[in-house]
């Protein structure tokens, strides 16, 4: 789950990181007062909130100097609609501004954490190349990429930030302050459990101050049980419905654009036959793991889901019985199919756990239900059955 | 032969009377693992499949001898019931619970590299590990499985069924099945579990399953092209996967640019490994080297 800019730095001062004034603000006239109250006089930055990078390429992040600008510029931004290189082509909804302090900008650095599988460590890292794709960084000039491990146990220590900053070319004033936001993001990192939290770019005001001028925030989602004051900033606006649908009732779904629906169990699995589909010449039209316990309602959940798609011309069922029971999932297809009065062809590929019973079930429903025994015969009657 | 675990190995089972503790040890007694107890706090002194209930794994351990244990504990306790049995002195722990917050694994692994470097932790979010007709520990459906040659490594649970199913088909059948689970901070790593097959004189093939993302499989073709030679049938799942399903900015550095089926397909295939296309070719592909 993905935090608003105004929400990590909300969450990110309250651990001593220092951030520039801002409001958020949700309409035009909040705009307007949230901008005087954050200085008096212009300039100020006027920011749309949403879980996308390449805000400011699209447009969705302005420097205005006067307060009618704040206003017009928050008049074109709200109930817009921002599309940036990470939104696709249907973009996301603008319903949150951040109106912030226009500081002045002496330097920008790069600064994120995260968790390194490799390492299996929380890794920061460190660049003096801020306010850029750090991606872009990373290819062309590695040697400006740093990084420095914590130990799980021991936790952060002051040397390790000093040594970061230093290498970064900070200088001693930066680098004692640059502890305190180091320990701070850290401190955020663990006691919120998150995935990542991004600061791009890392300023160096005119004053002297160092501080957080952009933060994004990731969390983990099997941890959000005991961060419930996190948990409910989640925006759902900015999640597509379907995959907010999807992880409402516990499904891991991802649309794509082809004609074939799958609902498989596994994420592994799942992927295979999304793979497998295309080499036989077909197309999915999306990802869909309906995971280890699923239950006849779930199933026929997905089948809905599946079937919120227009494209959708033929659905493939493969499921390898392990927790769940083939029984189950076969009770689910009949009750799903039954329900939404299914015209379209359906093909199940079942196999595992109390299999014979499940093919049993679908053999005896009376409906029209492709039964195969293995992966290639599945993708290959679906492929067909879909063109 | 086999890796990990067989008929002598005495498994006890974490979160015991739960209903997954319950349904699977069912099933593992069944296909004839030797389970020896389980640990419910609280329940110690009372019996549950007819078999005893211990309150902790260190009571366990002390009257039954247990070596293994399989855990099915909720992902919130899950991390403590996984130092729990390696601080009892289990040698290999299966934790087969998903959705465990990374930063509990991160410390648990953290103090399992530190305070307890033999033990074996597979998972979590895995299938567990099977030695065919002699120890179930997990929950992957026993009745497709066939003792044989064949060693399989997945990161991927059902992935794996798919290719224990056609190694049964096609009569080569199992010497032993491990999921090392598919969270990013997890036990065992395809290195450590190929490092066992290498040694182990019943495997003669090896069957390895991977998945985008990381650099597990890349150092895995590394391993092979320095110390395997028995042969290996690679398939890495997700050519087809959406690419704009990241996961920020910052993890896509770490990995270096890697992580993509493409790129883990040619390490692979540079290691010497056959790799195969689609998991359905998995069965025929390892045939053709004991034909």
């Amino acid at each position: 789950m993905n935090l608003h800019e105004y929400q990590a730095k909300v969450l990110l001062s309250q651990f001593g990181v220092a951030v520039p004034g801002g409001i958020k603000a949700t309409s035009q006239q909040g705009a307007v007062e949230a901008a005087k109250a954050v200085r008096e006089k212009g300039p100020w930055v006027v920011k749309a909130q949403v879980h996308a990078g390449g805000r400011g390429k699209a447009g969705g992040v302005k420097f205005v100097r006067t307060i009618q600008d704040v206003e017009e510029v928050a008049g074109r931004l709200l109930g817009s609609t921002l599309v940036t290189k990470q939104t696709g082509s249907q973009g996301v909804p603008v319903h949150i501004l951040l109106i912030q302090d226009g500081v002045d900008i002496a330097k920008e650095y790069y600064l994120s954490c995260l968790v390194d599988r490799a390492k299996k460590r929380i890794v920061f890292i460190g660049s003096s190349e801020g306010g850029m794709d750090i991606e872009e960084v990373a290819a062309k000039t590695p040697e400006k990429i740093l990084t420095v491990a914590i130990d799980p146990i021991v936790g952060i220590q002051p040397y390790q930030c000093r040594q970061l900053g230093f290498q970064m070319g900070m200088s001693k004033e930066e680098v004692s302050q640059m502890v305190k936001i180091m320990t701070g993001v850290y401190n955020t990192f663990v006691h919120k459990d998150c995935s990542l939290i991004e600061i791009n770019p890392l300023i160096l005001e005119k004053s002297g101050q160092l501080m957080a001028l952009d933060a994004k925030i990731s969390l983990d989602d099997n941890a959000l049980y005991r961060n419930l004051d996190v948990a409910e900033l989640r925006d759902p606006t900015q999640e597509d419905e379907r995959e907010h649908i999807a992880h409402e009732i516990g499904l891991n779904y991802v649309a794509l654009d082809g004609s074939i629906g799958c609902m498989v169990n596994g994420a592994g699995l799942a992927m295979a036959t999304m793979d497998v589909i295309k080499l036989h010449g077909g197309d999915p039209a999306n990802f869909l793991d309906v995971g280890g316990g699923a239950t006849a309602d779930r199933v026929a959940r997905a089948f809905k889901l599946i079937l919120s798609s227009d494209k959708v011309k033929a659905i493939l069922v493969n499921i390898f019985g392990g927790i769940v029971r083939c029984d189950t999932i076969a009770e689910g297809i009949i009750t799903a199919v039954k329900e939404v009065g299914l015209t379209l062809p359906v093909v199940v590929r079942l196999q595992g756990t109390n299999v014979e019973a499940g093919r049993e079930m679908l053999a005896q429903s009376g409906m029209n239900i492709m039964t195969a025994d293995d992966l290639t015969d599945a993708a290959k009657m679906a492929v067909a059955a879909a063109a | 032969m086999s890796i990990l675990i067989n008929k002598n190995t005495k498994v006890i089972c974490q979160g015991f009377t739960g209903s997954q503790g319950t349904f699977h040890s069912e099933q593992a007694i069944a296909y004839g693992t030797n389970l020896v107890g389980g640990i419910s706090p609280g329940k110690g002194g009372s019996t549950h499949l007819g078999k005893p209930v211990f309150n902790t794994v260190a009571d366990a351990v002390a009257a039954t001898g247990a070596d293994a244990t399989m855990i099915y504990v909720p992902a919130a306790f899950a991390g403590d019931a996984i130092l729990e049995a390696a601080d009892g002195g289990i040698k290999v722990i299966a934790c087969i619970t998903e959705g465990i917050p990374a930063l509990d694994m991160l410390k648990v692994k953290a103090a399992l590299t530190t305070n307890y470097p033999g033990v074996y932790l597979i998972g979590p979010n895995c299938p567990g590990v099977i030695t065919p007709g002699e120890c179930k520990m997990g929950i992957m459906p026993g009745h497709i499985h066939l003792p044989g040659k064949i060693g399989i490594v997945s990161r991927s649970g059902t992935l794996t069924y798919e290719a224990v199913w056609q190694t049964t088909q096609t009569g080569l059948g199992q010497s032993s099945c491990i999921g090392i689970g598919g969270d990013p901070i997890h036990g065992m790593s395809f290195v450590d579990v190929l490092t066992l097959f290498k040694d182990d004189p019943q495997t003669e093939g090896i069957v390895m399953v991977g998945e985008i993302g990381g650099n597990a499989e890349e150092d895995a073709a590394a391993f092979i092209k320095a110390n395997i030679k028995k042969p290996v049938v690679a398939y890495i799942a997700g050519v087809t996967a959406p690419p704009g399903k990241r996961m920020g900015h910052a993890g896509a550095i770490i990995m270096g640019g890697k992580g993509t089926a493409a790129d883990k397909f040619a390490a692979l295939d540079a290691a010497g490994c056959t790799i195969v296309r689609s998991p359905a070719d998995i069965g025929a592909a390892m045939k053709k080297f004991f034909s």
